[in-house]
């Protein structure tokens, strides 16, 4: 298996032996404690438009980034340089700012006890071995499906294919270090159509760990040219208050605002409408939503956070109620509450899907709006008051109608969560976040 | 080895004349008929306070070099975080595997005299102040938020500051460098008053040092503009829903031209006609009253540069002019691939990324209303001051804005403050609803930030207080 391979041992092996010279020197340097995180990234991206190659990218990129504790107070710096010049240079930095920041009694490593000395193999690494004259022709493929789909397809913003590795290291002054290595792939396709003078565009894309589970190129390009078509000739519908499907991939964001406004800085600023909402009810009661971060191949799975600590499969939300916090170990300390491991982010988010398909939900919208794309930034976790701007399709009779643009849907998010009337199991797993569509009883619309 | 003349290049084994030959050994490849280097130095550093303490402090250095080739409308890219002639070689090689075949080309000679420009001076905003000043500075914005209003709970202040040096060597012979300073400080506040919680945020920035923060109280005065607004949507009535007249503020609403049609007017978008504006040019776009410019131009702002990302001078070049479509904003490789030449536009985030049509500071003339007489004229509408940001459809058109600070307005006058809402409208249409244009002018602050492509650059908007006659607000009242 690739995972065993010696490349993957040397470049562990090798960001691994950063961190420990990067600790010594923190140590050397008289620092209470330090903590080293260090990332590498390659990868090859290419674009092509109208069946010629636009774009071949090559990256790589890389960032060694230090925190320094000396008397409760911190510094970080960072660098793309992991000479051992370069690393003292950084440490010195960071020690340097240390001197100036406050003293502050919650600041600090995560605990001893919580940091993942044993953590699992996630088999995420999966490098493809592919050219780039390879991925140029795999593109070719994808976009020319779907520029013949339909003679509404008039116009193409392309189609990509990107495959990126990565290594991850992570070290503290509590003498732990952990690596692991993880590789993404993905092909995606935009195209543009037009009728009656007016254009559209809508695109599709597939993403995963392991290049052989990528969709069908061709399915990718059909679908992109599906979706646009589907769009053509939308139009404004009146003001007025309405049902809200959202398709699973804007569920997720949803799901998203839940778990900005339950992160350990939003609560302890006091800045989140969900300031002690632990153990109270949010959702309505037949609704799960739980934390899977050792999902194999998984693209949020990780087997620690960025302060080293376990990640664990857990429940935040169990029969609509709250039973966990989003926390790194910082938070946790001011909330007198214990790491979740989600310093960086959650991993694998999932909401426990319900029993309709995508055409179930449709039928339990019955009347109403279909929500495919959101836009702007109207969401405010202080309050949860959302208002965005959405395109999508007027339901009827559990069929969809026509498509509908240029209006907005408005809200509270602490209602919508509670008026959640069902989950579907149409599961997008292409993200972080795993969840069907959501139907919400009734917001705003506003339009013409 | 002779050293190199630029001082991003001193401490490599990149001589000058290293520069013409890589670029040489570039364009003579079969089918390469353009090709540059962007050498990049940067840093960074941030300082952060909450709970009345300057909890974070972070220093962070970038640097490295981008080797692009292009072959008709193809692109070849490479970078490297090192700059030295073997990753140069190494990356010139990976970039120009674009092209196979093909005529050859040779580099044309570097001008001995550069770009003109003098906009802004090339400090390192790092060293203006020492570690205790930018501290205090932070301490002393917390204190004002806190002095004025007793029921602020929580103060967040970020300083954040930086130098970025480039060097851009062109095959067509351009050789520019340019010494990039630019802070920036946020202040963001929560304040809690029976039970509600609101927010309230300000902040500014330019291209120039942090004495800059202290002029004029600027600093305190975020604090103030921050603690204000809060306070203000502590009384918010729900918005309204519907389509209605809105007056948009002087100032940071421009954000309306950058995604109404700024991004719609960029030469890709065009070149490829996935926008809506695409092949409208000389026709009608917006009433008579509406002239909009992009302008990188203008001393210290934060949109602004000497030259853009290709080594082309920027200038102020007009988008709309009384109404009518007049021009896009280029980058080499559309400008010439549409006919024409580059506007100053090209930009990039960084030497790992590659350029494309960019906004600098985009903005409209003022008009001829004042501005009391532009509210006095609505019988009944939205006043919109401040707003979170915006995002566009180039293709359908369609663009949000999301108000932060919004007022209604009844029989001409402005009475209660609602809460956020989105705005939707359709770029191509919606100037074309601009009835009365203020006389004042105003350009943002100067904490404006363009996403495209994953792409993040700083630019800036403006505009007088406008009369759209008609828009979709996205409140939640009828």
């Amino acid at each position: 298996m690739a995972n065993n391979s010696n490349h993957v041992k040397k470049k562990r092996k090798e960001l691994e032996s950063h961190v420990a010279l990067a600790l010594k020197v923190a140590k050397k340097s008289g620092a209470d404690f330090a903590e080293i995180s260090l990332a590498e990234d390659n990868g090859l991206s290419v674009s092509v438009r109208n069946g010629e190659i636009e774009t071949l990218e090559n990256h790589l990129d890389k960032g060694l980034s230090i925190t320094v504790y000396k008397n409760q107070s911190k510094g970080s710096s960072s660098t793309s340089d992991f000479s051992e010049k370069a690393i003292r240079q950084a440490v010195k930095t960071a020690a340097d700012i240390a001197k100036f920041t406050a003293k502050d009694d919650y600041s600090g490593l995560a605990d001893y006890d919580d940091l993942a000395w044993d953590y699992p193999e996630l088999s995420l690494y999966y490098p493809w071995d592919i050219s780039a004259e390879e991925a140029t022709d795999l593109a070719i493929e994808c976009e020319a499906a779907a520029l013949k789909t339909d003679k509404r397809i008039v116009n193409s913003e392309g189609a990509s294919v990107s495959s990126h590795a990565s290594f991850r290291a992570y070290g503290n002054s509590h003498g732990f270090v952990g690596s692991f290595p993880a590789t993404s792939h993905s092909l995606s396709c935009a195209v543009i159509g037009k009728d009656n003078d007016a254009m559209q565009r809508d695109y599709w894309y597939t993403a995963t760990r392991d290049s052989h589970l990528l969709e069908n190129a061709k399915h990718v390009g059909k679908q992109a040219a599906k979706r646009t078509i589907a769009r053509l000739n939308a139009r404004k519908i009146s003001t007025m208050k309405s049902p809200i499907l959202f398709s699973p991939e804007m569920s997720a964001g949803l799901i998203g605002h839940f778990i900005g406004a339950i992160h350990g800085s939003s609560l302890y600023r006091n800045a989140s409408f969900l300031v002690d909402s632990l153990g109270e009810k949010i959702f309505p009661d037949w609704m799960h939503i739980y934390e899977q971060p050792h999902i194999i191949s998984g693209l949020g799975s990780a087997p620690f956070d960025s302060e080293g600590v376990t990640t664990r499969s857990r429940n935040i939300v169990e029969q609509g109620i709250v039973k966990s916090y989003v926390l790194d170990s910082y938070a946790a300390r001011k909330l007198k509450l214990s790491s979740t491991g989600n310093a960086g982010g959650v991993h694998n988010l999932c909401v426990e899907p319900g029993k309709l398909d995508h055409s179930g939900m449709l039928k339990a919208l019955d009347k109403g709006l279909l929500v495919t794309e959101l836009m702007g930034q109207g969401i405010n976790i202080v309050t949860g008051d959302y208002s965005r701007g959405a395109a999508g399709f007027w339901v009827e009779n559990g069929k969809i109608q026509f498509p509908v643009e240029e209006i907005t849907i408005a809200g509270n998010l602490k209602d919508m969560f509670s008026n959640i009337v069902a989950v579907g199991n149409d599961v997008d797993l292409r993200g972080n976040t795993r969840t069907g569509s959501i139907l919400i009883e009734e917001m705003m619309i506003a339009g013409g | 080895m002779a050293k190199s003349s630029h001082s991003i290049l001193s401490l490599s084994d990149i001589s000058d004349a290293e520069l013409s030959k890589v670029l040489g050994k570039l364009v003579s490849h079969g089918g390469i008929d353009a090709a540059d280097l962007y050498f990049q130095k940067s840093h960074y550093e941030s300082w952060s306070l909450e709970d009345s303490i300057v909890k974070q402090g972070n220093f962070s250095i970038e640097q490295g070099v981008g080797v692009r080739a292009i072959s008709g409308e193809k692109t070849g890219f490479a970078y490297s975080d090192e700059i030295s002639l073997k990753a140069l070689t190494r990356a010139s090689k990976a970039a120009r595997a674009i092209s196979r075949q093909g005529q050859k080309h040779s580099v044309n000679a570097f001008p001995s005299k550069h770009s003109k420009f003098h906009l802004y001076d090339a400090v390192d905003p790092v060293d203006t102040f020492t570690a205790e000043e930018k501290v205090k500075l932070l301490e002393s914005v917390d204190a004002e938020a806190r002095r004025l209003e007793p029921r602020v709970t929580q103060v967040m202040v970020g300083l954040a500051g930086e130098r970025s040096s480039i060097l851009v060597a062109a095959a067509d012979g351009a050789l520019a460098t340019d010494v990039r300073p630019l802070v920036r400080l946020s202040v963001s506040v929560i304040v809690e008053s029976n039970g509600r919680r609101e927010q309230g945020g300000a902040g500014g920035g330019a291209r120039v040092g942090y004495g800059y923060f202290l002029e004029d109280e600027r600093a305190l005065e975020y604090a103030r503009e921050a603690v204000r607004q809060a306070v203000l949507k502590l009384d918010a009535v729900d918005a309204p829903a519907g389509a209605m007249t809105v007056v948009l503020g002087a100032g940071w609403p421009g954000v309306l031209l950058h995604e109404a049609v700024g991004h719609g007017l960029e030469g890709d978008f065009n070149r490829k006609g996935s926008s809506a504006f695409a092949g409208r040019i000389g026709e009608r776009v917006a009433t008579s009253e509406c002239t909009v410019v992009d302008d990188g131009t203008l001393a210290n702002r934060r949109g602004s540069l000497n030259v853009d990302d290709e080594g082309t001078p920027t200038q102020c070049t007009t988008l709309i002019e009384n109404g009518v479509l007049k021009g896009y904003l280029q980058d080499k490789l559309n400008g010439r691939l549409m006919g024409g030449a580059s506007t100053g536009n090209g930009r990039r985030e960084s030497y790992a990324h590659l350029p494309m049509p960019r906004m600098t500071n985009t903005y409209m003339l003022p008009g001829k209303y004042e501005h009391d007489e532009i509210i006095a004229s609505v019988d009944r509408g939205l006043y919109a001051v401040n707003f979170a940001g915006g995002q566009v459809d180039i293709t359908s058109g369609k663009f949000v804005f999301s108000a932060s600070e919004a007022y209604l307005i009844e029989n001409g006058k402005i009475t209660q403050p609602v809460r956020g809402a989105t705005l939707i409208g359709n770029g191509p249409e919606v100037l074309t609803k601009v009835s009365m244009v203020g006389n004042n002018l105003k350009l943002d602050e100067g904490v404006g930030t363009c996403g495209k492509e994953g792409q993040s650059v700083p630019v800036g908007v403006g505009q007088p207080t406008l009369k759209i006659d008609e828009l979709t607000v996205g409140g939640t009242n009828v």
